[in-house]
């Protein structure tokens, strides 16, 4: 589907967006075998947003948590479009402290256009569910990838993207903010999205280049078994080198990854 | 306009605390004063002054970050780190340097978090105090960095932290890197939290998005002023996301407090003292056992 002769910024969100694209479940059925879903956050609910569980990643068992936005207009209700509630950043954070328990690697597949905006899931405490995770994600004692797949979505994305590793697909985008939302707060007018899109630099390309992501993962056979099979086996190999490292080492890293990020010039002094 | 004046001008509908229009009673000609939101009354500044801007029926008028510091601390013990450090336009926004320079002239600050070491009541502590009044406290790469290197300084120095936070959340102009110093400054809470140190979080109005999302949900005792809007989205965006009408007292502390997510309500009567007392309670060397 995707072609690489995108050149606009807001082309980039039309495909991250567009229905079917692969969406976190194709991942897992594609790359993962045996996949036992786990349900629950254990405090509140099942937030069908989040997708969690564990499965084998070439005979190794990984804990996979993805960001579902659905693949039909069914399942799109079902997992409310990928837009998680507290509950779901809470779920996740269970699975990982579980994968944590038991030396597992986490992949993190992320498609979001945000956590949800609602009251209940202001009632429920979306900022303190998102923190929560970022903080116990920064410190987790094993390995872990992020994948953004479609659309990442600002905090609610990130809540699954602090790893050791964060990958992008080529059309995917990152962003603190959706273009047509930081038009309409800057120049009143969300028919700007396009010049948004541009100002925001949301594109894998930008992403890399400010360090934000290690790699991007090309589209040409987007969907394929080829796509999923040379998925795989970069996960596998990511892992494998992950795995050899000390779990504290493996902490410090990460920290020291994002400590880096956007540091201004403060003026010489430390 | 007065300097005083000038920091209280609400910038819009939000800072007003409510979308409806205010009607005041007649002012006292005499003396200087401004319109209470809640009750309405005018109020005169010298009464706003003597008790830490608010209003005698409760209502906790905005505070730029030099006052709160002033408030807190104790007399000349704040000293403050980094100060002057201003942001780059790093993805060369359109608009964002003007912005940028047009903010430092009319705020006095350069950026939109203060940062320091201070004693309250005689304890010795970190400080960081975001600034309203710079682009609403929205968190771009000096304000992640500021914050960050604020807990780094306190695990070297073996000291809590004390945070006030005012947000509008991540600063859009610079894009991804702007929400990258969510994951920075909770990395650095964690570090600081390990190291068996104190951090403690007074949320104000309002805290909302990408700061809610990140440090001032990650204190170990987290306070919030009466009244203040605390929340991931804001209520505009969740009213049109949702066609409802939001309940009254919606993602104010109390309601907060209600559903379980700050400890406690301190006005800035008590709040000092509160403080002051929670920081001796957590000072290393008296522990039992
Ligand atoms: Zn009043």
């Amino acid at each position: 589907m995707a072609k690489n002769t995108v050149s606009k910024a807001y082309d980039r969100v039309r495909l991250a967006r567009q229905n079917g694209r692969p969406t976190g479940v194709d991942y897992i059925e594609n790359i993962i075998t045996g996949f036992i879903e786990l349900h629950g956050d254990r405090n509140y609910a099942d937030d069908e947003a989040i997708v969690g569980g564990i499965g084998y990643l070439d005979g190794r068992p990984v804990t996979v948590i993805a960001i579902e936005k659905g693949r039909n207009s069914k399942e799109r209700v079902a997992h409310n479009f990928g837009a998680p509630h507290p509950e779901g950043y809470r779920k996740a954070l269970r699975l990982m402290k579980q994968a944590e328990k038991f030396g597992r690697p986490v992949i993190c597949l992320v498609d979001t256009s945000g956590a949800y905006c609602g009251i209940g899931a202001e009632e429920r405490g979306q900022g303190q569910a998102i923190a929560q995770c970022i903080m116990e994600m920064m410190a987790l004692k094993t390995p872990s990838v992020s994948i953004l797949i479609g659309e990442g979505g600002s905090g609610g994305a990130l809540a699954l993207a602090v790893a050791d590793r964060v990958w992008m697909l080529e059309n995917a985008v990152y962003s603190a903010i959706s273009p047509e939302g930081c038009a309409s707060i800057l120049w009143k007018d969300a028919s700007k999205a396009d010049e948004a899109a541009e100002s925001l630099k949301l594109t894998a390309t930008d992403a890399l280049a400010l360090g934000v992501i290690e790699e991007i993962i090309p589209e040409q056979e987007l969907g394929k078994e080829s796509f999923y099979e040379k998925l795989r086996v970069k996960l596998s190999r990511e892992f494998r080198e992950l795995g050899a490292m000390d779990a504290n080492e493996l902490v410090r890293q990460r920290f020291e990854r994002f400590r880096n990020l956007g540091v201004p010039d403060m003026g010489g002094k430390k | 306009m007065p300097f005083i004046e000038f920091l209280f001008k609400p910038k819009n509908e939000l800072e007003k605390g409510g979308r409806q229009s205010v009607q005041v009673a007649s002012a006292d000609e005499n003396e200087p004063s401004k319109p209470c939101p809640n009750c309405r009354k005018m109020v005169p500044l010298s009464q706003l002054w003597a008790n830490h801007n608010t209003c005698e029926c409760g209502y906790h008028f905005r505070m730029n970050a030099r006052q709160r510091i002033n408030f807190i601390c104790d007399a000349d013990t704040f000293s403050e780190w980094d100060a002057g450090v201003t942001s780059r336009d790093i993805l060369d926004f359109p608009g964002y340097m003007t912005k940028l320079e047009n903010t430092r002239n009319a705020c006095g600050e350069s950026e939109a978090v203060v940062c320091g070491r201070a004693k309250i009541d005689g304890e010795d502590c970190c400080i960081f105090v975001m600034e309203p009044y710079f682009m609403m406290g929205s968190m771009g790469t000096v304000v992640g960095e500021k914050i960050t290197r604020t807990f780094e300084r306190a695990i070297e120095l073996g000291l809590p932290v004390v945070g006030y936070t005012v947000s509008g959340g991540a600063r859009m102009q610079e894009g991804i890197l702007s929400l990258m110093q969510m994951a920075k400054t909770s990395g650095a809470v964690k570090r600081h939290s390990e190291a068996g140190l104190f951090y403690l979080t007074v949320i104000t109005d309002p805290t909302t998005g990408g700061v809610t999302a990140s440090f001032a949900m990650d204190g170990d005792v987290i306070l919030a002023e009466p009244g203040a809007l605390i929340g991931f989205a804001g209520p505009r965006v969740i009213e049109q996301t949702t066609r409802r009408k939001l309940p009254a007292g919606f993602q104010k502390a109390e309601f907060v407090l209600e559903h379980g997510f700050v400890d406690a309500i301190v006005p800035r009567s008590t709040q000092k003292a509160t403080i002051a007392q929670l920081l001796k309670m957590h000072a290393g060397g008296e522990r039992v056992g």
